[in-house]
């Protein structure tokens, strides 16, 4: 019996073949904590006298979520984590490089890792083919001190895609409807992996943000294979030697086996507070309309280059809606670099966005768009919950790069479909 | 330690890590005190203050879903509350909990009210409720986990053995 690629990539880090529901320790590659979990996790290893890196080069503390800080408490956090990194000699992401998920895949992780980070979203790594997951402070604070972790090998669901996307239709649109067909615990502890030829033919900005959004189905992981697509990308981004093919046995074996039909898709939105809460537009189309007071383009889901020029093809030669605010946050510097060379940057200012640093923006509800009463968004971000974006009378709204533009030029949620 | 009594407080199916330990409060991450005089406050604002030490949350399906701030789960035990019973928990708030040394129970929550007065009995894998005069059971924890809760915590397990001892 084959293995998954999961089971795969775990056999590698125990130094076993191992199966779903065995208990393993496994070396850990590549770690994150961002400034919302690393002071937690930096404090847990000075108190057990631990304030060590197994490795420096690969453990990375960034400074994402509060960027640049907006209170004198957080900058004292952010203090407490470049200290950590001189002493230690882990890496410093400073405020400004961007969102640590976008980071982690542009510079540092490859193929068949195991990666564990301090940010529910670690999983986007999986986009990459690695084992990507979140943990809290303490877990991953002991695997970056000791370059390991423990782990329940999961069982797998394949989700099998077939059909080309329809216009106006986007892999964010898949993902959104594959949660609210399962539900927001349908995978609770699973593994997630991705197969057909759908996924063949999509980018890797369209896998990260797929993956990235595992956690929102309770997944611990979202894996896709490691194919010319994964090798294109690492190339682009001067690691073409970190590439290295990875795949499931083709007898591996699955606990389920989801099917879906892009080709069938619509362009799907996320209602409050949860993210399974999803409407088709033609279920939209049969309601009151939706108002919108302000659309968010960026974040570690559908913060990419080809997000932003998504959205600028929509959005070129027009106007927000005056009563609708459009911010958009890179997510990283290396994506705010290229939307400013090939005009992507130009076209969206000129239609009324207001460009925010590379980071995590107004998605943790810190600063940087913080909803008022009763206030509504839409965002390309991956999570609705009640208080998200820093106020529990706000109206979370998720949808992809195209529903974004499209509801900013209309100031109520629209099908992109009406205005390509 | 392993047979707790208090009352429960009832919350429904997907509470997040943002009803526990909302976002707009990022700033009270590392003062936790302070942040604990918070919990729970966007399922319910005035939990802090009516909850009493050594009571029980009591969620339904996928307790703690969403980030993976630990602080949720530290600042639930900081607050006094001697255990989390839920139909099922997210993944990394169970583990978190597990670290931090706050019982978490998978167990049928449904006839469960605020105001009963349940006794938990780890050991025994058992829910009592006093008021209603039932009890349901539980399976006990992974061997892993148990012994990192018996340690007091992954901390504290790793500081005793200097690695992981989990066999």
């Amino acid at each position: 019996m084959g293995q998954t690629l999961t089971e795969k990539i775990l056999s590698e880090h125990a130094g076993r073949a191992v199966r779903a529901g065995e208990f393993v320790i496994a070396s850990v590659d590549v770690c994150l904590v961002q400034d919302g979990t690393g002071p937690l996790a930096i404090r847990q290893l000075k108190e057990i006298e631990l304030e060590k890196v197994a490795h420096p080069n690969k453990t990375v503390l960034f400074l994402d979520h509060a960027a640049p800080s907006p209170r004198k408490e957080l900058s004292n956090d952010h203090i407490l984590m470049r200290r950590f990194g001189k002493k230690t000699g882990a890496v410093l992401s400073e405020v400004g490089e961007g969102v640590c998920h976008q980071v982690i895949v542009e510079s540092y992780l490859a193929p068949g890792d195991v990666h564990t980070g301090a940010d529910s979203h670690t999983c986007t790594g999986g986009g990459l083919g690695a084992f990507a997951t979140g943990m809290g402070s303490t877990d991953v604070a002991i695997a970056m001190a000791l370059g390991k972790t423990w782990f329940r090998v999961p069982e797998t669901f394949k989700i099998q895609v077939k059909g080309r996307f329809p216009e106006g239709v986007y892999p964010k649109d898949l993902i959104l409807h594959l949660i609210g067909m399962i539900g927001a615990d349908g995978a609770t502890y699973k593994a997630l992996e991705y197969q057909g030829e759908t996924i063949d033919e999509m980018d890797i900005s369209g896998r990260f943000t797929i993956a990235n959004m595992a956690v929102e189905a309770g997944a611990k992981v979202g894996l896709f294979p490691s194919d010319d697509m994964t090798q294109g990308y690492l190339q682009r981004m001067g690691r073409g030697d970190a590439f290295r093919t990875m795949s499931a046995d083709a007898d591996a074996e699955y606990e389920r086996v989801i099917e879906v039909d892009a080709s069938k898709l619509e362009p799907t939105v996320s209602f409050p507070h949860t993210v399974d809460n999803t409407r088709t537009m033609t279920q939209i189309r049969q309601m009151d309309p939706v108002n919108i007071d302000q659309v968010v383009i960026g974040t570690c889901t559908n913060g990419r280059l080809e997000d932003l020029q998504t959205a600028a093809a929509i959005l070129k030669g027009k106007s927000r809606d005056k009563d609708t605010r459009l911010l958009v946050a890179p997510a990283s510097r290396k994506i705010l670099k290229a939307a400013l060379n090939d005009g992507t940057l130009q076209t969206l200012i000129d239609a009324g966005a207001l460009v925010l640093p590379p980071g995590c923006g107004p998605c943790v509800g810190v600063h940087q768009g913080v909803l008022g009463d009763d206030e509504a968004c839409l965002s390309t971000q991956n999570r609705n919950f009640l208080g998200r974006m820093g106020n529990p009378k706000g109206l979370i709204y998720l949808g992809s790069p195209a529903t974004a533009a499209a509801t900013a030029l209309t100031g109520r949620i629209t099908d992109p479909r009406e205005v390509i | 330690m392993n047979k707790m009594k208090g009352n429960a407080w009832t919350f429904g199916d997907d509470i997040s890590t943002d009803h526990i330990a909302p976002g707009r409060l990022f700033h009270l991450r590392s003062n936790l005190p302070e942040l604990a005089k918070h919990v729970l406050e966007d399922a319910d604002p005035e939990f802090a203050s009516k909850m009493s030490k050594g009571d029980f949350v009591v969620g339904g399906r996928n307790f703690g879903l969403g980030s993976s701030r630990e602080h949720a789960p530290t600042i639930i035990k900081m607050a006094g509350i001697s255990a989390v019973l839920a139909k099922s928990f997210a993944r990394i708030f169970y583990r978190n909990a597990i670290n931090v040394g706050l019982p978490v129970v998978i167990c049928n929550t449904d006839r469960i009210k605020t105001g009963d007065e349940l006794e938990v009995d780890l050991d025994a894998g058992v829910v009592r409720n006093l008021t209603k005069k039932t009890e349901v059971s539980f399976a006990p924890l992974p061997k892993a986990m148990q012994k990192i809760l018996e340690d007091g915590g992954l901390l504290y397990h790793i500081a005793k053995y200097g690695d992981f001892n989990l066999d």
